[in-house]
């Protein structure tokens, strides 16, 4: 009873904190965002019209909402740049999270089945990389990946390739750096979820039956589907919208929507076209937020 | 392995009939060592388990009961020895190719599974045929009386359902011997006991072999048939509960398995049947000769308090004093009202302390003694059991 008293304010205080950032950094740019995808480029100062000034009077602000429209949303719907790129940013990320969860899983699950001491260890093993600057690390991979880079020299000194390899501006290139760069994202909500499973259900369907592979699909992975869908979120929204790991590693012919935006704001200086874009990835990205939502939810109502 | 499951309790019941015809245990466990590291958690049991024997494996805690269970599970290798079901030796076997099963202490029900998942798991693991499972599960969720309850999920269920279902779900593969870890110590008392009475019934009812690992020695004693106590790793004593209690084996057995006074002695005189042993605390004291024969040296005795009778004042009668050749003098220091019991310590003339557990016969005990009270607590020699010290 006591302790409800004395945390109460700052609790009402903490439990509005997420609205007021959501309103303020989220809501209020989102709208300046709309406004601009509805408006028309213009050699002007902002490149766009029509201009909201809230001092010209009633007429002029009603003028300027008539001057509003979805022209630029036609044209990316229209225009087969856009279209692909979409596809292409979704194909990547589909891609990249499939492999990611590969490599992350068995990783995840080493980990939590360690000792406790070494879980410790591991961790900070997994988060090390964070310490040095992202694009730093990207930078490394280029050293690593280019023609007579480490990786080229390796595969030579093993005899397993007789040229070196292209490895720069390839695919193969961007999905090592995805896949180097969001490992963390994926392994540690895996991780999460599988240290916090009790390893004695799996003796259970083992003394039950379940061979091993049994006992992953049937026990194991089924109880970590939580860390799993936090996890392919984690890696496969911000994937979708990469535009550094594809602009640094992967070849120019084509590109990812991110690459896509970048151009429209600052070589076309069109900023209504890259405020649509930005919008369409939005909503796009919204679908399998949702998904996992609906999903979560329905969990729980089945686990009351 | 798993599609060898008996087809029935009937088939359960002929097997082990043949098995005990022929003069076989149904589990024999031979010279098994399971150390970690430089501990050794079971140091050279050998043990052999009948078919439809309820035994239990009793222990304080760290004492190994606990691997060794997990030995007959297949969850841990021995190092050493042999592990026998039936002639084959399992020792190596994985827990998922033996016909045993084990129902875990928190009963590690599969929380995303409903009740009837979680029984029909190993039966769908066995290969049977869908509406075989659903026949089986069915029987099993009578069997335990879960009916209404087959949709829910385990969080969804009260301590004791829980335990059903994980009964259940054990039961479910008719295994040749089940294993049950600790299988009361979530329930409150009083459901303990019924359930007690419940795994007995059951047990009798199916003819299965059961091997119960507790702590509790109470619960030990209501539901074995045969208990083998626990210490460092090693068996101390197998016996039947009323053995167990009535000759321990050690002092340190005796006073782990119920109350118990405890008097250290040496053997004064050798009288026929009876030995005659000086005490510091409670005098001399003569005391059956046990069984084998012991030599001279230092004994104790073991005395437990129900044993112990209190009275007013010493025998006057020839034939009292040879019933009362045990007479201890002293002043009740302390009183345990227990309900159906009563526990009074006594401070003895001679220095030592004595309890007497005695038995609440009448509502109204206008007799009763009070502390400060001169008192006489007595026992028969038979009462006596001699311990090596």
């Amino acid at each position: 009873m006591s302790s409800r008293r004395i945390f109460a304010r700052p609790a009402r205080f903490a439990a509005i904190a997420p609205y007021v950032w959501m309103v303020l950094f989220f809501l209020v740019p989102f709208a300046f965002v709309l406004k601009i995808s509805l408006s028309q480029t213009a050699i002007a100062q902002p490149p766009y019209e029509p201009v909201f000034a809230l001092t010209a009077g009633w007429d002029a602000l009603k003028a300027a909402f008539a001057a509003l429209s979805i022209e630029n949303f036609k044209l990316l719907v229209s225009d087969d740049i856009y279209v692909f790129a979409y596809v292409r940013s979704l194909t990547v990320a589909l891609t990249a999270t499939t492999l990611l969860l590969l490599i992350g899983y068995p990783i995840a699950y080493g980990m939590a089945r360690l000792p406790k001491s070494w879980q410790a260890v591991a961790m900070v093993l997994v988060i090390v990389p964070f310490w040095t600057s992202f694009l730093i690390r990207i930078y490394a991979w280029i050293n690593i990946l280019q023609h007579d880079g480490l990786l080229n020299q390796i595969l030579l000194a093993l005899h397993l390739v007789s040229q070196p390899v292209v490895w720069l501006s390839t695919d193969s290139a961007m999905y090592i750096g995805i896949v180097y760069s969001y490992l963390p994202f994926m392994i540690l909500p895996l991780y999460a979820t599988l240290a916090k499973m009790e390893p004695v259900l799996e003796e259970a369907a083992s003394d039950l039956g379940a061979p091993p592979w049994q006992v992953f699909w049937l026990v194991t992975f089924p109880l970590s589907l939580p860390g799993v869908g936090a996890g392919v979120l984690l890696c496969f929204i911000p994937i979708v919208g990469e535009f550094v790991i594809p602009d640094l590693l992967a070849g120019s012919n084509s590109l990812m929507i991110g690459q896509t935006l970048w151009l429209e704001f600052f070589t076309n200086k069109d900023w209504p076209v890259a405020s649509a874009a930005a919008i369409v990835l939005l909503v796009v990205l919204l679908v399998p937020l949702l998904l996992y939502e609906r999903l979560q939810k329905r969990q729980l109502e089945q686990g009351r | 392995m798993t599609d060898e499951l008996p087809k029935t309790h009937a088939a359960t019941g002929a097997a082990d009939g043949d098995a005990s015809a022929a003069g076989r245990p149904l589990l024999r466990i031979e010279g098994v060592v399971k150390t970690f590291g430089t501990f050794r958690a079971v140091d050279g049991v050998s043990l052999d388990i009948k078919a439809g024997e309820f035994f239990a494996l009793l222990g304080p805690s760290g004492c190994g009961k606990t691997t060794l269970l997990r030995m007959l599970a297949g969850f841990e290798a021995p190092d050493e020895g042999r592990i026998l079901l039936g002639d084959k030796d399992i020792a190596q076997a994985l827990p998922h190719e033996r016909p045993i099963n084990m129902m875990f202490q928190n009963y590690a029900l599969f929380p995303h599974l409903s009740v009837r998942d979680n029984i029909a798991f190993g039966l769908k693991r066995a290969g049977l045929s869908r509406a075989d499972t659903a026949t089986r599960v069915a029987e099993m969720v009578a069997l335990v009386k879960l009916e209404g309850l087959e949709k829910r999920k385990p969080d969804q269920l009260s301590g004791g359902q829980r335990q059903r279902v994980a009964l259940a779900r054990a039961l479910a593969r008719r295994p040749q011997l089940l294993l049950l870890d600790e299988p009361l110590a979530a329930l409150d008392k009083k459901l303990r006991e019924n359930t007690q009475g419940e795994l007995m019934e059951l047990q009798r009812r199916l003819g299965m072999t059961f091997i119960v690992v507790t702590h509790d020695q109470e619960e030990a004693m209501t539901m074995a048939s045969r208990i083998g106590v626990m210490k460092s790793g090693k068996l101390a004593q197998v016996a039947s509960p009323r053995d167990l209690y009535e000759a321990p084996r050690s002092r340190w057995i005796a006073e782990f398995v119920g109350d118990v006074n405890l008097f250290d002695g040496e053997t004064k005189l050798r009288d026929g049947h009876r030995l005659v042993i000086g005490t510091r605390d409670a005098g001399t004291l003569v005391v059956a000769e046990p069984r084998e024969p012991v030599g001279a040296g230092r004994f104790s005795i073991a005395i437990r308090p129900e044993k112990i009778k209190l009275s007013r004042r010493a025998p006057v009668s020839e034939a009292g004093r040879e019933t009362m050749i045990n007479s201890l003098d002293g002043v009740v220091a302390d009183i345990c009202y227990l309900g159906g019991t009563t526990t009074y310590k006594v401070k003895l003339d001679t220095g030592g302390i004595v309890r007497a557990s005695v038995a609440n016969s009448a509502r109204l005990d206008v007799d009763a003694y009070s502390v400060g009270q001169q008192i006489v607590a007595w026992f028969t020699p038979d009462d006596c059991v001699v311990l090596p010290s």
